[in-house]
C-alpha cells in the first residue's frame, strides 16, 4: 500500500491560518516576476520549529528581514542541493544587504536529518543558513501548516526511501508575511531581485 | 574549475561479448556529503559504441547504490525514482547529472570528502544480456558543486 504521510494545500487548515492573521495592513506592493508567484495566505507563520541549534523558533523571529524558506531533505540528490546553492549565490550577489537574509532549510526528514547533520548540511553552503526540524510525529502537520507537499517513497530497502516534495521558496518579508513563492527555475538574479524589492519596502 | 578535464576514459569491455564495444565515460563525480549524511548523489557522462544497459552501480564508498530517475513535475515536486536499468543507445550520450538520471549511494561506508577520489563499477548488459562490468575513477566534488542548469524535468512539456 502507498504510503502517503501527508498531502499538502488542505483547504480546511488555511481556515486556521487566516485566524492567526495578525492585521498587518499596507504591505508594499511587490512586483510579482515571471519566476514567482504571489502569495497572500499566512502559511507557517506561527508555526514552532527547532532550529539545527537546538532553538526554538517561528518564522516571526526573523522579523526585519526577509526569509527565504526552503523544504526538503538531505538525502536529496539534488533538488535541495541546487536550491541552497542557489541561496549561496544569492547571498553574493546581495553583499552587504545578505546580513538583511535569512535562508531556512526546513527538513522534511526529521528521522534522518538529525540537527548535526542539518548544521553542516546547511553550513556547505552558508554558514549562516539554518536548518530547521519537527519531531518526525509532528512533520506531517508541520508540512499542512506550510501547505508543503511532500510524500515518502519507499526504496528498496526499508531505510533507502526517498521524499518527494514541492521545490518552491516561500519568501517572507520583513515583517514577516508570507509574499513570493518563487519557482525553481528562478535564477540567483532574479532571487536577488525579488529580495532586495522587499528590502526597499522596508518601514525603519 | 568544473573543468570539462577529469578522465577520458577509454575502456575496453573484455571477455563474454560478441565483440569488444568501447564504452566511454566521462566527468564522473559524486557530491561530497555533510557529517552523518548516509547517501549521495553520483554522476557521470556515458556514451556507448552499441546498446547497452545499466543494470546496476556499486561504489567502495556505499554498501548499496541505485539508479534512479529524478524529474520535478509541473507540479512543482520534485519526484526521485529508482529504475532497474538505465538504457545507452548506441553512440547516444546520456548524462547522468544532478536535474536527471543519477546514481544513488546509499548506506555510506565513510563520508564523501571534497578532492578524494573513488571509483564506480558500472554493471552493464548488452542485448544478448550479457553482463561486463566497467569501473570508472570519479572525483568527490564538494558539496555545493552543481550543474550550470537547475533541476528541470526530462520531459519535453510546455512550460507555462
Amino acid at each position: 500500500m502507498k504510503r502517503v504521510l501527508a498531502i499538502g494545500f488542505l483547504a480546511l487548515l488555511a481556515a486556521c491560518d487566516t485566524a492567526e492573521d495578525a492585521a498587518e495592513p499596507n504591505a508594499a506592493p511587490v512586483a510579482v516576476p515571471s519566476h514567482a508567484k504571489e502569495m497572500q495566505a499566512r502559511y507557517g507563520e506561527g508555526y514552532a520549529m527547532t532550529d539545527h541549534l537546538g532553538q526554538t523558533r517561528t518564522l516571526a523571529d526573523w522579523r526585519g528581514k526577509v526569509a527565504l524558506v526552503f523544504f526538503g531533505y538531505t538525502h536529496c540528490p539534488d533538488a535541495c542541493p541546487s536550491a541552497l546553492y542557489r541561496f549561496s549565490q544569492v547571498m553574493e550577489i546581495l553583499g552587504p544587504q545578505a546580513e538583511q537574509v535569512q535562508v531556512l532549510f526546513v527538513t522534511l526528514d526529521p528521522a534522518r536529518d538529525k540537527p548535526e547533520i542539518l548544521r553542516d548540511y546547511t553550513a556547505a553552503f552558508n554558514p549562516n543558513f539554518l536548518g530547521l526540524y519537527v519531531s518526525p510525529e509532528k512533520t506531517p502537520e508541520l508540512a499542512r501548516a506550510f501547505h508543503v507537499f511532500y510524500q515518502v517513497t519507499p526504496g528498496q530497502t526499508p531505510e533507502h526511501y526517498s521524499v518527494d516534495h514541492g521545490v518552491g521558496t516561500y519568501v517572507y518579508d520583513t515583517t514577516g508575511r508570507l509574499r513570493l513563492e518563487i519557482d525553481h527555475t528562478a535564477t540567483p538574479d532574479e532571487v536577488a531581485d525579488s529580495v532586495r524589492q522587499l528590502l526597499a519596502a522596508k518601514k525603519d | 574549475m568544473r573543468a570539462f578535464s577529469l578522465l577520458l576514459l577509454f575502456l575496453f569491455l573484455q571477455t563474454g561479448w560478441a565483440q569488444t564495444p568501447p564504452l566511454y565515460a566521462t566527468d564522473a563525480w559524486v557530491r561530497a556529503t555533510a557529517r552523518g549524511q548516509q547517501a549521495t548523489g553520483a554522476f557521470l557522462t556515458l556514451r556507448s559504441a552499441e546498446p547497452l544497459r545499466l543494470v546496476g552501480v556499486r561504489s567502495p564508498l556505499a554498501a548499496a547504490a541505485e539508479i534512479h530517475v529524478m524529474r520535478v513535475d509541473d507540479d512543482g515536486v520534485m519526484r526521485m525514482r529508482a529504475i532497474p536499468w538505465l538504457d545507452l543507445p548506441a553512440d547516444q550520450v546520456t548524462e547522468l547529472k544532478p536535474g536527471g538520471f543519477h546514481i544513488m549511494l546509499l548506506s555510506l561506508r565513510a563520508p564523501a570528502n571534497a578532492g578524494q577520489r573513488t571509483t564506480l563499477t558500472l554493471v552493464l548488459e548488452n542485448a544478448a544480456r550479457q553482463r561486463q562490468e566497467v569501473t570508472v575513477d570519479a572525483e568527490i566534488r564538494a558539496l555545493n558543486a552543481l550543474a550550470p542548469n537547475p533541476p528541470h524535468t526530462p520531459r519535453d512539456k510546455a512550460t507555462h
